[in-house]
């Protein structure tokens, strides 16, 4: 039991002085997918049925590999934010949160980094 | 984890059932969470016929009526029975608001009454409200300035600025938003919840108060204001139909906007 005041226990360690350029971040991440989105969806439509050197062909000119860079890198950052969120929501004891915080990015940094290099063996013309 | 599942203490039995008066023809059933900190049992929820005829048309007046003439043990809060103390705040029919302003005609089938969601219970439908009074004490919610006042008039606003604040001045601190909120219930410790914040909003858009920056930088913090995720309940259960979600989107806008 705490002997601690109530509003002692509501201060706590007080503020972080943060947390808003996540929130900013999060929210811009989402315009940039809802574009990217509608790029990626829209093209993968006129490639249905296309063959294999159609579709590495088209993902190989450079700016829809850009594009398709740039879909993996802010989806996988995006995705750690909101993750982050849920974690935060559910995960009340500190140090698991903290691992499992750590564990998510993790998790998303060779997520992004194999969708980018496999963008980039097509874009370079790598033989699979 | 946030929990999902109550305690073994918590859990809620079945109860006892009080029938109707002999001769009563207009009967309705209210189903009540009850729960005696002294007792050492389990809560229960208690079963009550009442006989409408002879009470009043809100939730609360049948619920005087079954502390007045059928069980006395009956505890909840209650004092100005018009909506503006925001003492009879609970859950009624799956929905916090204040039982003095909810009529008994528009809820269909058993009513079933509990306590405000998530929070301690002290008995009955009474929850220990400890912590959102002391989070809406953490916030301020006083003018402060540094420009003394006129010795010989109050400090002056136009009539615009005063409009800003009535809505959020509207507040009863009755908790039915806060503790609607599933953010809140899962972190309650840190997250300062819908009805803390508005009262802060409403002193950070006051044109009187000079701490506007501080009140924000106080805020700017993922677990006291952020993690609100826009769910609205809040603004779905105020009883005295404000928007707390609202208020918190702007306060969001704020502390974006000195940043830009």
């Amino acid at each position: 039991m705490s002997l601690r005041s109530p509003l002692g226990r509501v201060l706590g360690l007080g503020s972080a002085r943060g947390g808003s350029s996540h929130w900013y971040a999060q929210r811009v991440t989402a315009v940039a997918l809802v574009l990217l989105g509608i790029w990626f969806v829209g093209s993968l439509a006129t490639l249905d049925g296309g063959s294999y050197e159609q579709v590495t062909g088209w993902l190989g000119s450079p700016l829809n590999s850009a594009l398709a860079l740039l879909l993996v890198v802010v989806a996988a950052y995006h995705a750690g934010l909101g993750l982050q969120v849920v974690v935060e929501d559910y995960v009340s004891d500190n140090g698991t949160r903290a691992a499992v915080l750590v564990a998510v990015k993790f998790a998303l940094v060779v997520a992004a980094v194999v969708g980018a290099l496999a963008v980039l063996r097509i874009a370079f013309g790598v033989a699979a | 984890m946030a929990q999902f599942k109550l305690p073994e203490n918590s859990r809620v039995r079945p109860g006892k059932d009080h029938a109707a008066p002999s001769g009563a023809r207009n009967v309705r059933t209210f189903r009540i969470y009850r729960f005696d900190p002294d007792s050492g049992e389990n809560p229960r929820v208690d079963s009550y016929q009442v006989d409408m005829d002879g009470c009043g048309p809100m939730v609360l007046d049948a619920l005087i009526r079954i502390k007045n003439e059928v069980d006395s043990t009956l505890t909840f809060r209650r004092s100005c029975r018009e909506g503006i103390c925001g003492s009879c705040a609970m859950n009624i029919d799956g929905v916090n608001t204040l039982a003095c302003t909810k009529a008994t005609a528009d809820i269909r089938g058993e009513v079933k009454i509990y306590p405000l969601p998530h929070m301690p219970v002290i008995k009955d439908l009474v929850p220990d409200l400890t912590n959102f009074y002391a989070q809406y004490a953490s916030v301020k919610p006083w003018l402060q300035t540094r420009t003394p006042a006129p010795p010989d008039s109050e400090r002056l606003q136009s009539k615009e600025d005063q409009e800003k604040i009535d809505r959020p001045s509207a507040c009863i601190l009755c908790a039915c938003c806060s503790t609607s909120c599933p953010s809140y219930w899962w972190n309650s410790d840190r997250y300062l919840g819908p009805a803390a914040l508005l009262a802060a909003y409403r002193w950070i858009i006051d044109t009187r108060d000079e701490a506007t920056g501080e009140r924000l930088d106080e805020l700017e913090d993922p677990f006291r204001l952020y993690r609100c995720h826009t769910i609205m309940n809040c603004a779905e259960a105020c009883p005295k139909d404000l928007n707390p979600a609202r208020a918190i989107a702007e306060i969001k806008k704020l502390i974006a906007e000195r940043q830009h």
